[in-house]
């Protein structure tokens, strides 16, 4: 008992936990911001500067704005970094221990725990008093419900093809012996249309409104200074591993056994991600109301499409 | 010099404050993220909340309107912050010392707080990169 509690507690503040997802996470975070500056024929930012960031931020001052609500505000962060820590958690436990490392059902768990970083957003944004974080923690809100509903249709998918499993361990095993879903003419429609939702889920542009710096100022996070905001950066950056790193699990075959599957694994993984920063850097922000309409059209029309598909069986 | 001063010195965000300024200086300021000069190479980025900031980049020689909304800025900045004179009229008021619509320079408005000057009208982006550099010395001096 006090074993397995000593092995999970490892698992979810090392690794794959917290540890491991942060600086796997800020180090995505610099090549974001590279590929970003290389694009724009700059030099871009050196290696550590992520770290750097982090460490400079957690030692300023932290200022609470008078009216806000106190506790909700420094809470808020926290709540962020707690679930995006256990969503790496569970993902990487599955994708390294196979069937043993999940349960059944956790794939409906993370698709709560992937919500709670945007939550946290909502939650400071709303206890700031600030009108101007209001109008982030609104807008990340219509975001949220316009990409949940393609997101979620999308993850039926490969618990349709593989016949009501409901657990990565499972949904990895299952992949394993039949090839992996995105082979499949469903699995390829579906990585499509989850695209543009991975784009909101990480808040980067086209659908950053939230956080539009040259719009609303650093919209939700613009009373936020010193720790906390280190908090809400690290938590950002930890979305950027766990996020994409969930859609290969689930979607993309995951990591395999051996060595050169899992390198094949992290190869799927870096092209995830190079292509998010590409669309990133390609694109400008579109409005709020535009965003919630292609979520709610075409992207929703391709995931259902994807789900008819996959219940066909192709 | 602490872990902790050697970040700050490594990752300062500026946050850009034009205080009536002509918007000459506020072009030049843009100039340094473009990718001749690059800033963010030493991991410098312009942020959009003074909340963010590291250090305040001043421009415009401060009227009667601005000058109470720089003392707020710099109040609702968290500390250790720096702040830079962009420009000849945040320097010392340039050609419009005198003048009706001024209240104070900056230094004065903010005693103690000033830890560069950039003259020039405007100053070259080298210049501003160079009171950059210079002001996040002073930090690892102290």
């Amino acid at each position: 008992m006090t074993a397995n509690f000593f092995i999970a507690l490892l698992r979810f503040l090392i690794f794959p936990g917290l540890l491991f997802t942060a600086v796997v996470g800020l180090v995505m975070s610099w090549l974001d911001r590279k590929v970003t500056a290389r694009v724009q024929w700059r030099v871009g930012p050196p290696f550590l500067q992520p770290f750097y960031d982090i460490v400079k931020l957690l030692g300023k001052e932290v200022i609470v704005p008078a009216g806000g609500s106190r506790m909700a505000f420094l809470g808020a962060p926290l709540v962020g970094l707690a679930g995006a820590t256990l969503a790496a958690t569970l993902i990487g436990t599955a994708a390294i221990y196979g069937g043993g490392g999940g349960f059944r059902g956790d794939i409906i768990i993370l698709l709560y725990l992937l919500v709670l970083p945007s939550l946290a957003v909502i939650l400071g944004g709303a206890a700031s008093k600030n009108p101007l974080a209001s109008v982030g923690a609104s807008r990340e809100m219509k975001l949220l419900m316009g990409y949940e509903l393609p997101f979620i249709l999308v993850m039926l998918v490969p618990i349709i093809q593989s016949g009501g499993m409901l657990s990565l361990g499972n949904l990895l095993s299952f992949q394993a012996q039949h090839g992996s879903f995105a082979a499949s003419l469903s699995g390829v429609v579906a990585l499509v249309a989850v695209l543009p939702c991975l784009q909101a889920k990480l808040a980067l542009v086209p659908f950053d409104q939230a956080e539009a710096e040259t719009e609303i100022m650093g919209g939700a996070l613009i009373e936020y200074s010193g720790a906390p905001l280190a908090v809400f950066k690290l938590t950002k950056a930890m979305m950027l591993f766990t996020a994409p790193m969930f859609l290969v699990v689930v979607l993309w075959g995951g990591f395999g056994q051996t060595l050169g599957s899992a390198l094949l694994g992290i190869g799927k993984y870096v092209a995830l991600l190079v292509l998010v920063i590409l669309l990133r850097n390609t694109n400008p922000r579109v409005k709020i109301k535009h965003a919630v309409r292609f979520f709610w059209g075409p992207v929703t029309a391709l995931a259902l499409i994807a789900v008819l598909l996959a219940l066909v069986g192709v | 010099m602490g872990l902790k001063l050697k970040a700050l010195t490594k990752s300062p965000w500026v946050f850009h404050v034009s205080a009536g300024s002509c918007n000459n200086c506020d072009i030049e300021i843009l100039d340094c993220l473009c990718p001749r000069f690059d800033i963010e190479r030493f991991g410098a980025l312009l942020v959009g909340s003074v909340r963010h900031a590291d250090a305040l980049l001043v421009t415009g020689a401060m009227n009667r309107k601005s000058a109470m909304r720089v003392k707020k800025l710099y109040d609702q900045a968290p500390k250790p912050c720096l702040v830079l004179a962009i420009g000849t009229c945040a320097c010392d008021q340039g050609i419009f010392r005198g003048s009706y619509a001024l209240t104070t320079p900056l230094d004065e408005l903010l005693p103690g707080a000033v830890t560069a000057y950039v003259p020039g009208c405007p100053p070259k982006p080298e210049a501003i990169i160079s009171g950059l550099v210079k002001a996040l010395q002073t930090l690892q001096d102290k």
